[in-house]
């Protein structure tokens, strides 16, 4: 039989707010356990909610940017459980009527093509704190650092056919939310985590099968692999006969494979109710016009914008539109040359990419801006330097060796650009390579670039190519 | 000085007839005789009450005091005070320490009053007897035999006796008023988000509100000049400006509509407290006043909707009580749901308990439409009662309590009758009204209160037709025998 497989996902986006969503408490990552809790964090008595409204904000930035309505009124609930890390024995969450509500998300496939993915909600919760199992022997640690971080749960509709398309959609949601700032997007420190709704159904029958839900997948890579092995243990148990089982399941990246956590019937009734410490969220036209005033350009606008305004081709704006900071670096390193956005675009996505890969560097701490790298470029431009030299040039801005005009000096790489000169080397390198020059000339057009290379290194790479080129093509033919 | 009105020792202070400091060893000597016997008072706080008075007399030596600077109080054990164990009635919280005061006390010692202590009250305010408390009942100053109403008893009691001129009460069904009425003092119900609710531990967070309680209308309107206004640390307070209570109270009462609301005078009513509110009510005629009958016909549902809405808000504001951070934890737990049942088993008392389960129950999946969403319903259509209401009148008036103080034990295995003496208050905080008792006469030995309801922020409205009530009464200045 053809199976047909149907994910949806839920997606916790962690928002970038300096407090929580309802205490004064730092969010920042990292610090001692207990030292950024307060007194409502650690949910003691008669302590009250109140409601922060960068978070509300923020929310109303994603909402706007997937074209989904911002609910004018939102109410806090209640899911109440017993766990020790939640301190109040419930997390205010939204329930019945959240903030955000009908997006869509555009998504690009391997093949080319693209889909419109729905999202169906997207509501304000707080994070609850963290058990710690390791080092109180045989007891635990509870640290409530993360307790009231503000969250941002984004649930998809039931669109998404395959484990591929679910990465897809999950990496365009993540580039959203770190273009537009209100998440760090950091997927290490679950700032970013999935949890996947996996079933699969006989191609044709428009009724869902039953569903299995795997919680906290914090990779791209970890989701597509447990969705994969999700949708294969599915198809098999039905396949010899068995039935899926509605049930939390976990996956293990060491072993490949999903686990089950707790069945349906073990699953908690929440007992949700709306929070009667917190109003509804009302949101009026003029706050929602001001946040749609605020939203940065979205990648997809700003790359289309790449193809138009800089004649790039579709993957290189797909590369530099990533991410903001890198189309910003980029766009600065056009302005400040006046022009050459190919040229650019070629650097960019190129040795500069490549040194802040290898030393894992962000793009903030980029030791070369886009002012030296800008006038490095101009020397290539103006002929000074070859775009060979400038690659080692460049290599030493990155070392902290200055600025391009006083390496090259300090350097000596001025570019050849004396033809006579050049003839001189020219002249002494054919001399030099009687046999290759008779080969040449008997039709072995292929020593060309022999001739080239040993030009360029007589010269120790400074002479000007093209000149070179001009020049040897005359005197090779003798 | 015992006897005296905050109005009266304010008065006093200020023109030097005596010091804070004296005023206050007065009635931590008082409490020092008389709580072994009426058990008002958790935690009496005498040093720091001296040191407070000691303050207090030295800022009014700068010129710098208050209508209630150097004026001692205490504050009902639901209050977080920093520093002082804050109970709540709870052997859950017997050695909990706040490191934060609540909005009420905060404001309260920025007014310069002298806390004395921390009063005794129904375990987490679930009661109408004060019998529910782990530190044992309170026994009512007219009757030691009969219970002083809760939950915020032992405020109400230490008044009657004269232990303390005033303090402060939570009102969620009737908490201030039923205990002010069945002890014989004043008491007011804000309207809910008129005082704020930072500290105060929550019971039925929709419905809880604090206040004060006194001998006097006037007492009460000092105290909820300095209590009430708008925190930013409660969402649900409401920012609207505080009127200086007391200037307003002799308002005269010429050409106010009174409404009396037959359904609060029909059966179920002790025909002797019916006398007393209806002598009252006489009382209010004379005074110019004009009374109207009026019907608020849902009031029959606001008991069953209560016993829904609150325990089922309690069920999750009492979850955080779960032996891991602070308060009670079982000795030696074998795993998790151990320390999660026996310290919760433990920790609570029955009637807590059982408020715990019914809330669960009503908030079940399954459930919460037919309870939960229907309460709801029925609180819509117990504040569009009172809206008709007060398109008619200006203040509605009858009994706090349909019965005087009953006696201790008699119906504490019976929850359902306990849970009858708050039928004429539950409907006020469902809708979120401002509401007052006022003793208004006796039944024998014990007192009975008249119950005053307004529209919505009408606290100036009720205390001045309260006051003037009391210009031509003198129940509020009866002193229990045994107290005098």
């Amino acid at each position: 039989m053809e199976w047909e497989t149907v994910i949806g996902l839920e997606i916790h986006a962690q928002l970038a707010t300096k407090s929580k969503i309802f205490s004064a408490a730092a969010t920042a990552y990292g610090a001692e356990p207990n030292t950024q809790a307060c007194a409502i964090d650690l949910g003691m008595p008669g302590v009250l909610p109140v409601l922060n409204q960068e978070a509300v904000r923020m929310a109303a930035m994603l909402g706007l940017a997937i074209g989904a309505n911002i609910a004018r009124r939102s109410i806090f609930a209640r899911k109440n459980y017993f766990y020790p890390d939640l301190p109040k024995g419930y997390q205010i969450s939204q329930y019945e009527l959240p903030v955000v509500e009908k997006g869509e998300l555009l998504i690009d496939l391997d093949d080319g093509s693209s889909r419109i993915i729905g999202v169906t909600r997207a509501h304000l919760e707080e994070d609850a704190g963290k058990s710690l199992h390791e080092d109180f022997h045989g007891q635990s640690g509870i640290d409530l650092n993360r307790a009231g971080t503000p969250l941002l749960e984004i649930v998809s509709e039931p669109d998404l056919r395959s484990a591929k398309e679910a990465v897809a959609y999950m990496k365009k949601l993540h580039q959203m939310v770190v273009y537009l700032g209100i998440c760090d997007g950091n997927m290490q420190e679950g700032s970013f985590r999935c949890d996947a709704n996996v079933s699969v159904r006989p191609k044709g029958q428009s009724q869902f099968g039953t569903r299995a839900e795997i919680k906290n997948l914090n990779s791209f890579r970890f989701v597509e692999r447990a969705i994969e092995f999700e949708i294969e243990r599915q198809i098999d148990l039905i396949e010899s006969g068995g039935k899926v089982v509605q049930e939390t399941r976990l996956y293990d990246p060491d072993k490949g494979e999903t686990r089950p956590m707790r069945s349906k019937e073990e699953a908690n009734d929440y007992r949700y109710f709306p929070d009667p410490d917190l109003l509804p969220l009302a949101l009026d036209e003029a706050f929602i016009e001001t946040v749609r005033a605020s939203l940065p350009e979205l990648p997809d606008v700003k790359k289309q914008r790449f193809i138009t305004q800089y004649g790039l081709s579709a993957y290189d704006a797909e590369v530099l539109t990533a991410g903001r900071p890198l189309s910003d670096y980029y766009e600065a390193v056009v302005a400040l040359l006046g022009g050459e956005p190919k040229l650019c675009a070629n650097w960019v996505m190129g040795d500069f990419s490549a040194f802040l890969n290898r030393d894992s560097k962000e793009i903030a701490a980029s030791p070369v801006n886009p002012e030296q790298l800008a006038a490095l470029l101009r020397r290539i431009q103006d002929r000074t330097i070859s775009g060979k030299i400038a690659k080692d040039v460049f290599e030493a801005m990155w070392m902290g060796a200055g600025d391009p005009d006083a390496i090259i000096e300090q350097r000596g790489l001025r570019q050849i650009t004396d033809s006579s000169a050049i003839e001189k080397v020219i002249d002494e390198v054919i001399a030099a390579n009687p046999d290759q020059l008779a080969q040449y000339r008997a039709g072995k057009d292929k020593l060309f670039a022999f001739f080239v290379g040993q030009v360029m290194k007589a010269s120790k790479g400074k002479a000007n190519p093209q000149q070179v080129n001009d020049v040897l093509v005359e005197k090779l033919k003798g | 000085m015992y006897e005296k009105t905050i109005a009266q020792l304010s008065a006093g202070l200020a023109s030097g007839q005596f010091s804070s400091e004296e005023l206050t060893r007065v009635f931590l000597e008082r409490i020092e005789r008389s709580n072994p016997q009426l058990n008002a008072f958790i935690t009496v706080t005498a040093e720091s009450a001296l040191a407070q008075a000691q303050a207090a007399d030295q800022r009014r030596q700068r010129g710098e005091a208050g209508p209630l600077t150097g004026i001692p109080i205490a504050h009902k054990d639901i209050f977080c005070t920093n520093g002082v164990r804050t109970s709540c009635g709870s052997q859950m919280l017997d050695r909990f320490i706040a490191p934060y005061d609540a909005t009420v006390v905060e404001r309260l010692n920025t007014a310069g009053a002298v806390m004395l202590g921390k009063t005794n009250m129904d375990e987490f305010a679930m009661g109408s007897s004060n019998e529910t408390s782990y530190y044992g009942p309170v026994r009512n100053p007219w009757d030691l035999n009969a219970v002083p109403g809760g939950s915020s008893g032992g405020s109400a009691a230490a008044i009657a006796a004269r232990l303390t001129p005033g303090a402060t009460g939570t009102d969620t069904g009737g908490s201030i008023r039923q205990p002010a009425a069945l002890c014989g003092i004043t008491g007011i119900k804000p309207t809910y988000g008129r005082v704020s609710r930072w500290g105060m531990i929550a019971y039925a967070s929709s419905l809880d509100q604090g206040g004060p309680m006194a001998r006097t209308a006037e007492d009460c309107a000092l105290l909820l000049t300095a209590i009430a206004g708008f925190d930013p640390r409660d969402s649900t307070c409401v920012d609207q400006p505080v009127p200086d209570y007391a200037a307003a109270l002799n308002r005269p009462l010429a050409g106010l509509k009174i409404g009396l609301p037959k359904e609060y005078f029909g059966t179920g009513l002790d025909n002797t407290v019916a006398a007393v509110i209806e002598t009252a009510v006489t009382e209010y005629r004379k005074l110019g006043a004009e009374t109207v009958e009026i019907s608020l016909p849902n009031s029959q549902l606001a008991i069953p909707a209560y016993y829904v809405v609150a325990p089922a808000e309690c069920s999750s504001n009492l979850a955080r009580f779960d032996g891991v951070r602070y308060g009670h934890r079982c000795d030696n737990p074998k795993d998790l749901l151990d320390l999660y049942t026996r310290s919760r088993a433990e920790g609570f008392g029955a009637e807590v308990q059982r408020r715990i389960l019914v809330g669960t129950f009503a908030l079940s999946a399954g459930y919460y439409d037919a309870y939960y969403l229907k309460a709801q319903q029925i609180r819509r259509l117990i504040s569009d009662d009172f809206r008709r209401a007060f398109d008619q009148v200006d203040v509605i008036a009858g009994p706090t309590s349909p019965t005087v103080a009953f006696n201790l034990g008699e119906k504490v295995d019976d929850p359902i009758t306990m849970y009858l003496s708050d039928i004429y208050t539950i409907a006020v905080n469902l809708a979120g009204l401002p509401s007052l008792s006022l003793p208004a006469g006796f039944v024998g030995q014990r007192p009975v209160g008249l119950q005053l309801i307004g529209n919505y922020f009408a606290e100036e409205r009720l205390l001045s037709v309260a006051h003037r009530y009391q210009q031509v009464t003198d129940w509020h200045n009866r002193v229990p025998a045994a107290f005098a």
